[in-house]
């Protein structure tokens, strides 16, 4: 079993020189394509086992002495290939700013409040439909050494492993309506077709009344392609 | 991709804050992680072997803020399952390091040496770093397999000249066998990355 190419229409590149940094991390060769074998099409399957009962709630998991301070929402969607198969019981990974803006990172400076009740970072786990779920803080805004008044939209980073290794994704995901986006190199890197898809949407049936606003965000692994084919 | 397949979620940069998310407990944060450094308890079967080097800027300077992943099959040449990973304890073949918390910089994994599976043994490694926007795949190959890495399919895919940028180097120390392989994402040593 195959899983299909990343697609180049979908996914940035590695040099993008709005993103200051890419200039001299990014790769400058052409990648050399190799076939898919047992390191590619196998790897980690972290499910249900590694995540604890406090992982996915955000606002409990780092509490010292109160509720974390901000706009409680919560997170959902599903995780599926290509092919709209569900990706079940895969661990899902989040980390983020606290509504201020700031990471508890020690390498972040920025001069914004930490908030001891909050750390971040959590995880979840997908269930039989290939869904997610994570109750969280809604992040601020930050400015970045990029470029003069450079500042990084709202976002949640998350990572998966997926069923295999070719489906590593590394990601951020956005929320609707903000202004920022459009000013930002790491949004701007992705081509533009395909931008929004990391924008979540507002959704009111995952809203829970008097408690929390709800977004849904679905994610696209790289799909199993259903009869094996090399190219 | 084909007009009833669904598009893609795009890749985005690993940030400068991963530490706390993704290797928390390597950068002495009080919450654990999905995997570190450490791949092998004193019960694994197989050689133990020290893998680490850097990861180099276009300037040759060493990057500290970058993570590395390997994936790798154990000492038999399997890659674990489902059934190793729902026990915690099993060998996961998994590992995840951060290049900011050793001197120099470096990625360092303690794990076991893998048995050959799809040619040549080698490690499985992904990359990724601020100003990455989307994880380099590579691999590892070991200095000391010469005879495996000559008919490897995927070695045989590289120009020659590029191959010395996926092969480890053995040093022998007192504390055992150390293979170190350095990451160059620029520069007349570019590592070769892989598509697939």
């Amino acid at each position: 079993m195959k899983f299909t190419p990343l697609d180049p229409a979908s996914q940035p590149k590695f040099i993008f020189p709005f993103y200051k940094s890419t200039v001299l991390r990014g790769p400058t060769q052409t990648p050399v394509h190799i076939p898919q074998g047992l390191g590619e099409t196998r790897g980690p399957l972290f499910g249900r086992e590694w995540v604890g009962p406090l992982d996915s709630d955000l606002t409990r998991n780092g509490r010292l002495n109160g509720e974390p301070l901000g706009e409680r929402i919560i997170v959902t969607g599903r995780v599926l290939d290509e092919m709209g198969r569900p990706v079940r019981n895969t661990v899902v990974e989040v980390w983020q700013a606290n509504a201020t803006g700031r990471y508890i990172h020690k390498v972040d400076q920025h001069d914004a409040p930490l908030d001891p009740n909050f750390r971040g970072s959590g995880r979840c786990v997908t269930d039989d439909a290939g869904r997610y779920r994570f109750m969280t803080i809604k992040p601020g805004a930050y400015p970045w050494g990029n470029h003069h008044n450079a500042w990084r939209p709202n976002h949640i980073h998350f990572s998966l492993t997926g069923n295999g290794f070719a489906q590593r994704l590394i990601t951020q995901m956005y929320f609707p309506g903000d202004p920022l986006l459009e000013l930002d190199p790491m949004y701007c890197s992705v081509p533009a077709q395909a931008a929004s898809r990391l924008v979540s949407k507002f959704d009111l049936d995952v809203t829970v009344p008097d408690y929390a606003l709800g977004y849904t965000f679905d994610i696209v692994l790289r799909g199993r392609e259903a009869t094996p084919m090399e190219k | 991709m084909t007009a009833n397949m669904l598009p893609q979620t795009p890749s985005q940069t690993v940030g400068p804050y991963f530490a706390y998310g993704i290797t928390a407990a390597q950068y002495g944060y009080d919450w654990n992680q999905l995997a570190g450094g450490v791949l092998v308890r004193d019960d694994t079967p197989g050689t133990r072997i020290r893998l680490e080097g850097r990861v180099l800027d276009g300037n040759g300077q060493p990057i500290n803020d970058a993570v590395v992943e390997i994936w790798q099959a154990d000492a038999a040449g399997a890659y674990p399952g489902e059934a190793a990973f729902a026990d915690q304890t099993a060998f996961h073949g998994y590992g995840r390091f951060g290049t900011g918390t050793l001197p120099g910089n470096l990625y360092r994994f303690d794990t076991v040496k893998p048995g050959a599976a799809d040619g040549a043994p080698h490690l499985n490694l992904v990359v990724m770093m601020r100003g990455l926007l989307i994880h380099a795949y590579t691999r590892v190959y070991f200095a000391d397999e010469a005879a495996a890495n000559a008919t490897d399919p995927v070695l045989a895919l590289v120009p020659e000249a590029r191959r010395g940028t996926l092969i480890a180097g053995k040093t022998e120390t007192p504390a055992g066998i150390v293979y170190k392989l350095d990451i160059h994402m620029q520069g007349p040593d570019e590592t070769v990355f892989f598509d697939f």
